[in-house]
């Protein structure tokens, strides 16, 4: 093609080509910010309405700003009471699985013992198993035994589906650990309660942290398995359900956004953490 | 030897489910001395080690620290301590608390044990890193850092599993002289395991080449190196020509298709019947000259600066000959040419027959 015949087109062709490149170039971009938006969409609406001073029992429509739910937002009845109890039974849940899955996450990596394939093979079932059949199944359990449900059922409950995070994670530390580490432990003259104290443990830590973390944010929004071993007792997601049935109060999202910012605030001081520690590493 | 020695190991097996890794060993280890354990790749030696040090308890025998049987007690109620192949530096602690951890779990506290990490620190020329993490170190300061945590607990015994594997060949040869020198300066048993018969011969005074769980020949790097007793010692440590023949004499051995040479008197050992006779390349003339002579061809030549290599064939194979290059310009042999080879009863030892050994 001879450039003096399409003479008079070039302009249109160069825009053409010019936003072409542009596209080109911002592509990745563009995707990347639809992608965020598509994630952060529901949240944002979230955090919005916590702000929101609802006509009537729902708070589906903007209807103007106050800050009275921030104020007030254990002025739902109920609400406290089910914040409470989902905290305490998320906080010892994370505790009691964290503990028992560093004991597990050891011997299923340190000891070859007769139904060690068996064993992993279990710690992974909660993890595969649709929550609706582990809810069930376990709601089942506990009638058959005639527990009295409430506090401890589901305590039991979390325990039993965080386990298999703990492991897992923990496991993964273990795995890379240098065996020699403990080695040079027992031959500078600690004994086995020493050297876990002294090495193993600091040295596995953040994967506990890590756990303890995973299993918290699991147990503080499990729904399912709550709701079939919960008896009378309410977390703040049973209590989220229902109180949409009725009309949802602005103070969920007051809550949701608080459980929303700490866990922001936590990572992004996990990641200050991580830069100065590569800081102080690239330095020496 | 005066006493008892450091470290005996009497009759010690070890079997891991069915491979048996150290297989009826006995051992004694003099006190002060720096021995070397040789040997390839699977030959037991770290096995051997790791009994002394107490991270594996041998199957059968016994293994003594002095006069006290210490087998079956667990590394940390053992008077050794071991510098690892990986250093094993604890990653959490800082340069100063690796090496105060032993004295720590002493019960050392205080101006006492920052004194005694100091020394030890600035015996191995670490001072001043004493707040740095391993990490932050080089491969060579992170070896100081293991050598002085095990050091500053003044062991009976210091074992080392291969230290200096992982440095650089500079590094590596700089450090042998300096673990050389701190032994002699401290004066404490070292026993060291090493695949590297050259690290083994610079550094030990006794070495113990192992094969198969088993030790082959123990003695000074002298004796292995002049007198081996096997072809698998004579293969290990540098070269050698081996030649079979059947011995004639009280000293003197007929070579497979060829010639009867004179041998060390010593060197027969009450030999009779198939044996190798075995000559180091340096220690073969061009020329004749000495006792023992050989007729053959020059088949390759290599100059690699301080010796010239040559390959010959004769009648009784293809033998490889150094030769020195003392003065610039001597003028050697060309391949092709025919010429004779000589070596002299002295350098020339014998080891049992190659049939049926490696």
């Amino acid at each position: 093609m001879s450039s003096a015949t399409m003479a008079e087109r070039r302009p249109l062709e160069n825009t053409l080509a010019r936003v072409w490149a542009l596209i080109k170039h911002h592509v990745l971009t563009v995707y990347s910010l639809l992608a965020f938006v598509y994630l952060m969409l529901p949240i944002g609406v979230v955090i919005a309405f916590s702000f929101n001073n609802p006509k009537g029992r729902f708070n589906y429509v903007w209807s103007g700003f106050t800050l009275d739910n921030w104020k007030n937002w254990d002025g739902v009845p109920g609400l406290r009471s089910a914040m409470v109890l989902s905290l305490e039974i998320a906080f010892l849940a994370s505790l009691i699985a964290a503990a028992l899955g560093m004991l597990i996450a050891l011997a299923l990596v340190r000891y070859g013992f007769r139904g060690r394939g068996a064993t992993n093979l279990l710690i992974f079932l909660p993890l595969s198993s649709p929550e609706i059949v582990l809810g069930a199944s376990l709601l089942t359990l506990f009638l058959n035994l005639k527990v009295v449900f409430g506090f401890w059922t589901i305590l039991i409950a979390h325990v039993m589906f965080c386990i298999s995070f703990a492991v897992v994670t923990i496991k993964a530390r273990l795995i890379g650990f240098d065996r020699h580490l403990e080695e040079a432990a027992m031959d500078l003259g600690a004994n086995e309660w020493a050297t876990f104290r002294k090495v193993t443990l600091p040295l596995i830590a953040p994967a506990i942290l890590a756990a303890l973390l995973l299993c918290f944010a699991i147990s503080i929004d499990d729904f399912v398995v709550t709701y079939f071993n919960a008896g009378p007792r309410t977390t703040f997601p049973l209590f989220v359900w229902g109180a949409a049935r009725i009309g949802a109060p602005p103070q969920v999202n007051v809550i949701g956004t608080v459980i929303f910012g700490v866990a922001v605030i936590g990572m992004v001081a996990n990641v200050l953490v991580q830069m100065r520690r590569e800081r102080a590493a690239a330095a020496a | 030897m005066t006493g008892v020695a450091d470290v005996r190991l009497v009759d010690v097996t070890k079997r891991f489910e069915d491979v048996t890794a150290v297989d009826r060993l006995s051992l004694e280890i003099e006190h002060g001395s720096f021995f070397a354990l040789l040997g390839p790749s699977g030959c037991g030696k770290t096995t051997t080690l790791r009994m002394i040090g107490g991270f594996e308890q041998p199957t059968e025998g016994q293994i003594y620290l002095g006069s006290t049987e210490v087998s079956g007690l667990p590394s940390y109620k053992r008077d050794v301590n071991t510098v690892f192949q990986s250093y094993a530096l604890f990653p959490h602690l800082s340069v100063f608390e690796n090496v105060a951890f032993g004295l720590r779990r002493q019960g050392v506290r205080g101006a006492t044990l920052t004194g005694q990490v100091n020394e030890i620190l600035r015996l191995v020329g670490l001072e001043g890193m004493e707040k740095r993490k391993p990490r932050q170190l080089s491969g060579g300061q992170q070896q100081r850092v293991a050598v002085a945590r095990a050091l500053v607990n003044k062991p009976k015994v210091l074992l080392l599993d291969e230290p200096l594997g992982a440095l650089d060949l500079k590094l590596r040869k700089q450090m042998q002289l300096e673990l050389k020198g701190i032994q002699h300066d401290i004066g404490i048993t070292f026993v060291h395991v090493t695949h590297d018969q050259e690290e083994a011969m610079t550094m030990a005074d006794q070495i113990a080449v192992m094969q198969r769980g088993r030790i082959e020949q123990l003695g000074t790097p002298s004796e292995l190196y002049e007198t081996p007793s096997t072809a698998f010692v004579a293969g290990f440590l540098g070269v050698s020509n081996l030649i079979p023949g059947t011995v004639s004499g009280p000293d003197s051995v007929r070579l497979r298709s060829g010639p009867e040479v004179r041998v060390r008197p010593d060197a027969l050992a009450g030999r009779t019947g198939e044996v190798a006779v075995g000559i180091r390349p340096e220690k073969i003339e061009l020329g004749q000259g000495q006792a023992n002579s050989l007729d053959g061809t020059v088949v390759e030549e290599a100059y690699v600066g301080v010796s010239t290599q040559y390959i010959v064939e004769t009648g009784c194979g293809l033998l490889t000959v150094y030769r020195q290059n003392a003065s610039p310009g001597l003028n050697g042999a060309a391949p092709g040419q025919r010429l004779t080879l000589s070596w002299s009863p002295e350098s020339t030892f014998v080891v049992d027959s190659l049939e049926g050994s490696e």
